[in-house]
């Protein structure tokens, strides 16, 4: 938002981008092909473009044009059946330049070795993931996201690894490894293990999210420390976007990490050979690879490189949290089949509960009605909110978003004026549905994307147990407002930030809070993250339906 | 002492059956003319043709959206024997000229291609015809049934049979009303269902056929009811242990009792065997001269019963025999098989005087234990489930059933995304929740029986049951 949100000013600035977009982004790809192909690789390329839904204000990108140049190194020893990749992106200016000159550097040293028995592809991408995501889409026949490419005119064999670089200096400090990709899902752990074993052998510092691991454990600030790294980690899953261009390589089955070189205030430094030899000694590891990397763990999270937390000790945390609403629903369905003591009424009991059925229908229905609207309009309605309001495309997206999901709150009165009669039978069933709804939803939340339905459970669970017509309502109401998505959210945008050591004001903040719905809404359109159509169209309509309990009459 | 008793018991039943009349609003005989059979007739009509028309309209909505090809993909909905995939892939190879059961694609019978043959660019329509078909007669069946079921209670009730406090289990025609509707509504409107039908499955014509069996052997007719079974069984072999509660329903509907020593029980017997044993011939006869070789025989009923493909599904085979080493192979083969029709026996034995209750039960055991199940076959029996709405008050794990069912069926593509997709996870990840699946499968089948029985033993014996001491007793499934 901020530098960009003046309207007039925006929309001048985007129309030169996209006029000058070509020579001002260009990546030098003449240049690129003409130095692979002198370093025997055989080089093609591939063209892309792409039209963002609406204009991506932290990127500065709207129209998306770009080239992506990929060299292929044959195994000299083997069938080509199977390959590996080094990537790199490549954007203007010097952003990431070191990453094309050691992926080049790379290229030439392994030209001349014979021991590679798999197809070595060296990859400069633009525009970081939208490339990514094109030669990707192209080397596996796929379309998944209507994007725009021409086909790949060669290929290696079915890549079994990759790894992705990030280089802004010819030194670092210490190189950072990250592991979380599209849709929190993660690599599989051998290739951490790999990564920190070199590093050790080599004596380069290594961290994970950023943090340099600690020896004391038993000790409270490395305990903390641990706790912090782990926390990060688990908000970066949760957030279900691809945090280094590896990220959308895991969607085909593909164990990738990025690498990430620091370069921080610290005296000993390790130059551009010293990775080189490591990514050597990784890739030599990976070639000698047997199989797919599948014997180890692809659940885990990790306190620090060389420790890491197993699905088995954290599943039971969630477990546990999924009990509760499985306890509140059994408690219920115990409630509403005990028939209440024995009398001639029965006959009055089945026609009170007949019209339970439409009374729950018609919550369920609007509910989701409603995350439909969440879901359609942001994008759908951006020129016309353009059109009638002082706001910019981006903006209007997301205001529509939080117009849309603050309007849902307004929804239970218009319900009820519809249904029958809230009997207490009414609401128990409501609940009892909204219950078992809410314990499937995380469950198979927390299967695909642990952090995500962890982080869910953790604010959801609590309202789900309490909630009933009968407790106090304004506070019970600012309860469930404190404790819903979109809050949950705006504070996992705070605790982020202070786990990072970069607290932020209320106002940056908030400021973050609007980019961050805006990148989310992006990613779902641009990569198929599945994090803003989850909350929109099943989390937030669970959460409207005890919202509605909460009001029923 | 005596005379009194028995005199006091008789005024007493009277007063019963008095209050019966009243409260359960019973047709008397004296009331019993043609309009009032009629008026609730084109009272359901209504009901009925919005209920079809909702399931057309859902289904024409999902035909045009992009999730078809996604419906059609999943295991969950389509098994090599059913899939539409397979199908046109055996239409051209006949086209041509080729046998279709050249090379190990299509696993259909020759009857279903031919029937494809000529219909292939109304398959969509088709496919929603025959759910239609199902939905209806399972509505005719279930309405009949439940008149059965309303005039035995009244002989019951008249002949005195029933010990006094059993009264609340006593069924009334309102609660009965509307069951024949829900059975439809269960049936279209189930999730399932609509997923096979969207996946042009050929189970919903397996499932159509089934249906036409049970109304015709509900309306007593002995060729009708031998030759869409023999069809069913031609479709996919498992409903041949249809055959027992056909026959026994059969004998009841023409009051033989099922005596053995009886030669017009014999006799009705040999006639159903044989119109059934005939027809099978002549279709399977004509499958041979449609297609000019016995190939299909192999291909169809071999594949059926060998389980070649093990292509994971919702069933138990695939896991257990992946995993098999080869040699024991045609051992546990024999044993998963048997499994389907081995009950037919106990069963036929408890619920003999229940052959509805029977074919419930049967085509359950068929959709848990057969070879390639899908979730199609599963919804065929869930839509009898309004018909023991009467056996609610003795279930006894229906809410845990039926949350594991629900969860379980929604894990199933989120299993099979980390397992394929994501590479995460493994087969035995999606093994565990398909067990999850059946094991509730079965918990449900087994609780409604033990009610079932549990009921029956109720109208015999009264609601309250005492020990000899006095003291109140538990009943026990034995």
């Amino acid at each position: 938002m901020g530098l960009l949100s003046d309207p007039n000013r925006r929309r001048a600035l985007i129309n030169l981008l996209t006029r000058l977009n070509a020579p001002i982004c260009g990546m030098p790809v003449d240049w690129l092909v003409k130095t692979m192909q002198a370093r025997g690789l055989e080089v093609f390329t591939q063209s892309f473009s792409r039209t963002l839904p609406f204009p991506d204000e932290n990127k500065e990108r709207y129209m998306v044009k770009g080239t992506n140049v990929y060299g292929i190194l044959r195994a000299p020893r083997a069938p080509r059946t199977e390959a590996l990749v080094l990537s790199a992106s490549c954007s203007p200016g010097d952003e990431n330049n070191q990453a094309v000159g050691l992926l080049l550097g790379l290229a030439q040293y392994f030209r001349n070795q014979i021991y590679f028995a798999k197809d070595l592809i060296f990859l400069v991408n633009e525009h970081d993931l939208i490339g990514m995501q094109a030669w990707l889409e192209g080397y596996h026949h796929t379309n998944t996201t209507g994007m725009d490419w021409t086909p790949l005119h060669g290929r290696g064999g079915s890549i079994q690894a990759a790894l992705s670089l990030e280089l802004n200096s010819h030194v670092v400090t210490s190189l950072d490894l990250v592991l979380e990709g599209l849709n929190g899902q993660l690599p599989n752990l051998d290739l951490a293990n790999l990564f920190y074993a070199f590093c050790q052998k080599l004596s380069v510092l290594c961290t994970i999210e950023g943090k340099l691991q600690r020896n004391d454990w038993d000790s409270v600030s490395g305990y903390s420390q641990a706790v912090q790294t782990m926390m990060l980690m688990v908000m970066k899953q949760a957030s279900g976007r691809p945090w280094g261009d590896h990220g959308l390589f895991l969607r085909y089955h593909i164990e990738a990490a990025t690498i990430k070189g620091i370069n921080s205030f610290r005296q000993d430094k390790t130059d551009a050979t010293t990775i080189g030899r490591l990514l050597e000694g990784m890739y030599r590891k990976l070639n000698n690879l047997l199989e797919r990397l599948h014997q180890s763990y692809f659940f885990y999270l990790m306190p620090s490189l060389s420790n890491f937390v197993s699905i088995g000790y954290y599943m039971p945390a969630f477990g546990l949290l999924a009990v509760i609403l499985l306890l509140r629903a059994l408690d219920l369905w115990v409630q509403l089949v005990t028939p209440p003591p024995r009398n001639e009424e029965r006959v009055n009991d089945i026609a009170q509960s007949c019209p339970g059925v439409l009374s729950i229908l018609i919550p369920l229905v609007i509910s989701h009605l409603t995350g439909v609207a969440l879901y359609m309009l942001p994008v759908r309605f951006q020129e016309m909110a353009v059109e009638h309001f002082p706001v910019s495309e981006t903006e209007a997206v997301v205001l529509t978003a939080i117009a849309v999901y603050t309007a849902g709150l307004a929804l239970p009165h218009n319900t009820h004026r519809y249904s029958s009669e809230g009997t207490e039978q009414g609401w128990r069933v409501l609940k009892l549905v909204a219950v078992l709804y809410l314990a499937v939803l995380l469950g198979c939340t927390a299967l695909i994307n642990f952090s995500l339905g962890f982080i869910l459970a953790l604010t959801l669970v609590p309202v789900a147990a309490f909630v009933t017509p009968h407790v106090p309502k304004v506070l019970s109401a600012f309860a469930l407002v404190f404790l819903s998505p979109a809050c949950t959210l705006l504070f996992s945008v705070f605790f982020y930030q202070e786990l990072q050591e970069m607290p932020v004001s209320f106002q940056d903040g908030w400021i973050l809070y609007l980019s961050v719905i805006s990148q989310g809404i992006l990613d779902h359109y641009l990569y198929g993250s599945l994090v803003y159509p989850l909350i929109a169209l099943l989390v937030y309509p669970c959460w409207l339906l005890f919202w509605n309990i909460l009001f029923w009459k | 002492m005596q005379p009194h008793t028995v005199k006091h018991g008789q005024f007493c039943s009277l007063k019963v059956h008095f209050v019966v009349y009243k409260q359960l609003n019973f047709p008397t005989p004296l009331s019993r003319d043609g309009r009032r059979a009629a008026a609730p007739l084109s009272k359901m009509a209504a009901p009925l043709t919005l209920l079809f028309l909702l399931a057309v309209t859902v289904r024409a909505a999902l035909f045009n959206s992009s999730l078809k090809e996604l419906i059609s993909d999943r295991v969950e909905v389509v098994s090599p024997l059913t899939a539409w995939k397979r199908v046109i892939e055996g239409l051209a190879l006949l086209d041509l000229g080729v046998s279709p059961y050249s090379g190990d694609v299509f696993h259909e019978t020759p009857l279903v291609i031919y029937l494809f043959h000529f219909v292939v660019d109304y398959a969509e329509v088709t496919f929603m015809l025959a759910d239609l078909i199902t939905a209806g007669c399972l509505y005719m069946a279930v309405k009949d049934y439940n008149k059965q079921v309303f005039r035995k209670q009244k002989f019951a009730l008249e002949a005195d049979r029933y010990p006094l406090d059993c009264l609340e289990l006593i069924r009334s025609p309102k609660e009965m009303h509307y069951i024949p509707l829900k059975v439809a509504m269960f049936y279209l409107l189930n999730p399932f269902t609509i997923l096979s039908c969207v996946a042009r499955s050929t189970c919903c014509l397996n499932n159509a056929v089934i249906a036409l069996f049970i109304l015709s052997t509900i309306k007593g007719n002995l060729l009708l009811s031998a030759v869409f079974l023999s069809l069913a069984t031609y479709q996919c072999l498992y409903p041949l242990v249809l055959v027992a509660p056909a026959l026994l329903y059969l004998l009841q509907h023409q009051y033989i009792p099922v005596n053995f020593r009886r030669p017009n029980f014999w006799w009705l017997v040999a006639q159903y065997l044989f119109m059934f044993g005939g027809s099978l011939l002549v279709v399977v006869c004509l499958s041979f001269f449609l297609l000019g070789s016995w190939d299909f025989l192999s291909s169809v009923y071999g594949f059926i019963l060998s389980v070649p493909d093990l292509t994971p599904n919702i069933g138990l085979f695939w896991y257990f025999f992946a995993e098999m080493f080869e040699h024991f192979r045609l051992f546990f083969l024999c044993v998963f098989q048997i499994n389907v029709f081995f009950y037919t026996i106990p069963l036929s034995l408890k619920l003999k005087d229940h052959p509805v209750f029977l074919i419930f039960m049967q085509l359950s055991i068929i959709s848990i234990f057969k070879s390639y199940p899908t979730v199609g076959d599963s919804a065929l029996y869930l839509s009898f489930l309004p018909v023991w709405t009467h056996l609610h008050r003795f279930l006894r794990n229906i809410f845990l059933v039926s949350c594991l069912l629900l969860a379980s069926s929604l894990l199933f593509p989120v299993l099979w995304h980390l397992w394929i997709y994501a590479g995460s996870a493994n087969s035995n990840f999606y093994y565990a929740i398909t067990l999850v699946f059946n094991v509730a499968q079965i918990l449900l089948v087994s609780d409604y029986f033990y009610a079932f029985l549990r009921r029956e033993h109720h109208l015999t014996y009264g609601l309250y049951l005492k020990r000899k001491d006095g003291s109140e007793a538990a009943m026990v499934l034995k």
